[in-house]
């Protein structure tokens, strides 16, 4: 039914498009002057045609439900249900209607269901009906406005404008998004567990954080030691420092001689090899660091008399790390090239060799763009989900130690949120808290990094 | 004096020869984990696309499958056919007991019953004779033909028994084992036995996601830019877009599965587990992606075409809706490329939104559930059989066949239609 008034509408739509253009010609026959190439007359009638019809269609769509279920659930107002109760019921009467109820049918029930049948189309035909009255009424005032000649190109222009505003808005949209899904639960984990143990608790164990049954009374002191974040920050900036060791001086030093060393033929094709590495999916990664180099780097440590663990927090850091080589040997390429020529020819020209003006000239001239980069890397590093989820641990240990397992940030999330889950449980609250933070800690990362980037191009441009 | 200059200076040399060697031995090393890489994913992964078959000689008796001498097509698909598989898998070894039996039965996939059937459904004169049918091997002999099981573990270790490798060397010696391409690793659905376990479910799921994400975010992401970069005033709250759309870029993946997870699926209850989800999760990843790009191109196409538009007459919209924005697709399409290739490899926010669940039907809409092909890489990649090691590099193999082919159609479309200013 919505299909059928939905093609119907669109067909419409184009069908005016034709409508107004001919009526634009059969002015212009007139001799009469136009005020806008015909075609517009034709967009002007389209829009006037479909737009009010789709917000009235839409908007319908949003509360018809809403309206349906407190109309049938109006009868039982006065027995004193709980909420969850009239849902339970609502959801009985929509299956009951569907002819999907298996169960004890009540007459009360089969009541609701027929009146659930009846306003339901009810509501479908008074839509149908609306919305054809809507569109006729419109179309006929643009008709009204097109046969005098008013203006149409301005309306439809501004009628683009405002689509192509509105698109714009979806950046913002997306953000507010983000802040939305998760504060909410944030806020929520914290009523239950305080920050304070969140921020300074050494234990994490939301495995002992079962699900809660409703009717019991919350107890915080049940999860007292249970979500304290510290381990698992710690695990992400330890993951995170070990890829920066691996990352950072292979991707600064190729990405030094790419821009100052390699001829352009190393160049043409080295560069693009190297970007390669950031093409790869991160799963690639994780199953690479899970299968060849975690085993790999057990077996070297027995054989030199090492215990390592097979999910080494060293297997997924320095996997990790490879995967963030290009990131920065790209940025650092760039940022070395924009380094003024005349900054180097004045070094060369007191005798320095190249690798002196490098390391004395141009790397300093340089350095807020590489640092600019380096922290895009962490940043990376730090959201980075699924090389740690399947290469490192799973429990997070306190420890410093690369050759033990231990946890992120990130992997604790997915870990909680595979499966099902139960909203409103700590459990799950707590993986959108985690989020709250990566969210933050990256933000924060990203800012700087993008302002020192930003900076530094200004200066030399 | 002099000689210390000497020396001075070839320590200074000395000095520049070690500083290029690092920058030659980093991009050295970098070429040298892509080699691995690579090296490593197609030496594990190229196995399965071979299947192996035991070729079984099938008895069909009418009476074993309880149908008369001429029956119908219902009769066929009704028929029993257990019982003439078990037999004709016991008769490989006449003097079974029970248990053996038992084993020689779990030589081959549990599909077999149905593998005989369809032998029998395509020619039904076969009624009472004898005939040698395909069946696919167990994984673990699978694994065995390929050479990639060890067979001298101690028995009690590994899932083969000692009797199950005689006769399978008894086939093999026979000629009664082939190895033929393998056309169900891209037909068949998700499957717990790893013989059995195809691509087309996840397949389906990533096309279905791609292009939920394609048909969002495409659209968005243009006319936002075309917003941004032809019609913007300069204030705060462009740039405050702006900063959004930056920020954006560098958002965690992880971070927008918790938006789909928090908002599509809490508050507006979509279906979960599906490509509907998932690629909305995924447009909004890849949106800031595809706005910078279409945003570069714009700024790319030089100010003398709208100067030239507008001279003529053309409104601001006209010239740039019939001028700018045709002249920057080039541009903007290869982003966008480029964009959903990311966006196929994505993992993390997919899992959130349940698309991991086993799915071992193959969607035939973007409402049905569905893995995708990295999700279905990570779930191979978890389960503890042999068989799924060289499954997943397959996948693998397959998955960055289609980011190459996507990249190389994204550098084509640049190259080709891109206008060269000068």
């Amino acid at each position: 039914m919505n299909l059928i008034l939905f093609t119907f509408i669109v067909l419409l739509g184009f069908t005016s498009y034709y409508f107004g253009r001919k009526k634009a010609y059969t002015i212009q026959s007139t001799k009469k002057r136009l005020t806008a190439l015909p075609q517009f007359y034709g967009y002007y009638l389209a829009i006037w045609c479909a737009i009010p019809a789709f917000i009235i269609f839409s908007l319908w769509a949003i509360f018809e439900p809403t309206i349906v279920k407190l109309l049938v659930l109006s009868d039982y107002s006065n027995q004193g249900y709980l909420d969850d109760e009239l849902n339970l019921i609502y959801e009985k009467t929509k299956a009951l209607s569907r002819g999907q109820f298996t169960g004890e049918i009540t007459p009360f029930i089969e009541a609701s269901a027929e009146k659930y049948l009846s306003l339901r189309s009810i509501a479908q035909s008074s839509k149908a009906v609306i919305v054809l009255s809507i569109i006729i009424a419109s179309v006929a005032y643009a008709y009204k406005r097109i046969s005098s000649n008013s203006r149409t190109r301005e309306p439809v222009e501004k009628f683009l404008n405002a689509v192509l505003f509105t698109a714009s808005l979806a950046a913002i949209l997306t953000t507010v998004g983000i802040v939305f899904s998760l504060i909410f639960q944030t806020i929520d984990f914290f009523k239950v567990i305080p920050l304070f143990d969140f921020v300074f608790g050494t234990h994490w164990y939301p495995a002992k954080a079962f699900v809660r049954d409703s009717s019991e009374a919350l107890d915080p002191t049940m999860y007292s030691d249970t979500f304290g974040a510290v381990p698992i920050f710690a695990g992400t900036f330890f993951i995170a420092f070990i890829a920066m060791c691996v990352a950072i001086p292979i991707g600064l030093m190729s990405g030094i001689y790419l821009a100052e060393y390699a001829s352009t033929k190393v160049r043409q094709y080295a560069k693009p090899l190297i970007e390669i590495l950031a093409g790869i999916p991160t799963v690639v990664y994780g199953f690479f660091a899970a299968l060849t180099v975690g085993p790999f780097l057990k077996e070297l440590g027995t054989s030199m008399g090492l215990e390592v663990s097979a999910e080494s927090a060293l297997a997924a850091g320095g996997v990790m790390g490879i995967m963030i080589i290009p990131f920065i040997s790209s940025l650092s390429d760039d940022v070395i090239t924009s380094v003024p020529q005349s900054l180097r020819d004045g070094s060369y020209a007191m005798g320095a060799t190249k690798s002196e003006t490098i390391k004395r000239v141009v790397f300093p001239a340089a350095l807020p763009g590489i640092v600019g980069s380096i922290l895009l890397g962490v940043s990376r590093a730090i959201g980075e989900t699924m090389i740690v989820v399947m290469a490192s641990g799973l429990a997070a240990n306190l420890t410093f130690n690369p050759l033990e397992s231990t946890s992120t940030i990130t992997a604790q999330i997915v870990v909680i949120l595979i499966g099902d889950q139960a909203f409103g449980d700590p459990k799950t609250q707590a993986a959108f808290a985690l989020g709250m933070s990566l969210f933050l800690v990256t933000l924060c990362l990203n800012i700087v990094a993008l302002r020192v980037v930003k900076k530094y191009r200004e200066k030399y441009e | 004096m002099n000689k210390n200059k000497e020396q001075l200076l070839n320590k200074r040399y000395r000095a520049e020869r070690r500083f290029r060697l690092y920058g030659q031995s980093a991009i050295f090393m970098a070429l040298l984990f892509l080699t691995i890489f690579i090296f490593k994913i197609f030496s594990t992964g190229y196995t399965a696309f071979q299947k192996t078959w035991l070729i079984v000689p099938v008895n069909f008796d009418a009476e074993m499958m309880m149908i008369d001498q001429n029956p119908s097509k219902e009769d066929l698909q009704d028929a029993d056919y257990y019982d003439i598989a078990l037999k004709s898998m016991a008769d490989l070894d006449q003097n079974a007991n029970d248990d053996q039996k038992n084993q020689l039965k779990r030589m081959v996939s549990y599909f077999f019953e149905k593998e005989i059937k369809n032998e029998i459904l395509n020619d039904p004169s076969l009624i009472g004779k004898t005939k040698e049918v395909y069946l696919t091997a167990s994984d673990d002999l699978d694994q065995v033909f390929k050479g990639n099981y060890p067979r001298d573990l101690p028995e009690d270790q590994r899932r083969v028994s000692d009797y199950q490798l005689k006769i399978f060397d008894q086939l093999v010696a026979k000629g009664k084992v082939e190895s033929k391409f393998n056309i169900s690793f891209f037909t068949y659905a998700d499957s717990r036995e790893a013989e059995l376990a195809g691509i087309a479910s996840s397949f389906m799921g990533s096309i279905f996601s791609i292009l939920v994400c394609l048909m969002i975010a495409f659209p968005v992401a243009v006319l936002a830019a075309i917003y941004l970069e032809e019609f913007a005033p300069k204030n705060r709250f462009t740039d405050f877009i702006e900063v959004n759309i930056n920020n954006l870029a560098a958002v965690p993946s992880i971070v927008f599965g918790l938006l789909g997870l928090g908002v599509l699926l809490a508050i507006f209850h979509l279906p979960r587990s599906t490509p509907l989800v998932g690629g909305i999760t995924l447009s909004l990843m890849t949106l800031p992606t595809i706005i910078i790009a279409a945003r570069a191109s714009l700024k790319a196409v030089p100010p003398s075409i709208r100067e030239a538009a507008l001279a003529m007459g053309a409104s601001r919209m006209q010239t740039t809706m019939h001028h700018t924005v045709p002249l920057s697709m080039p541009g903007t399409l290869s982003g966008t490329i480029i964009g959903l290739a990311q966006a196929l490899g994505e993992t993390a926010p997919l899992i959130l939104i349940g698309m991991v669940a086993f799915v071992n039907t193959i969607p035939g809409s973007p409402m049905d559930p569905a893995a995708s092909l990295p999700v279905q890489i990570y779930i191979w990649a978890e389960s503890a059989e042999r068989g799924f090691v060289e499954k997943v590099s397959a996948c693998i193999m397959v998955l960055l066949g289609f980011l190459i082919i996507m990249n190389l159609f994204a550098q084509i479309i640049r190259h080709k239609f891109e206008k060269k200013w000068s």
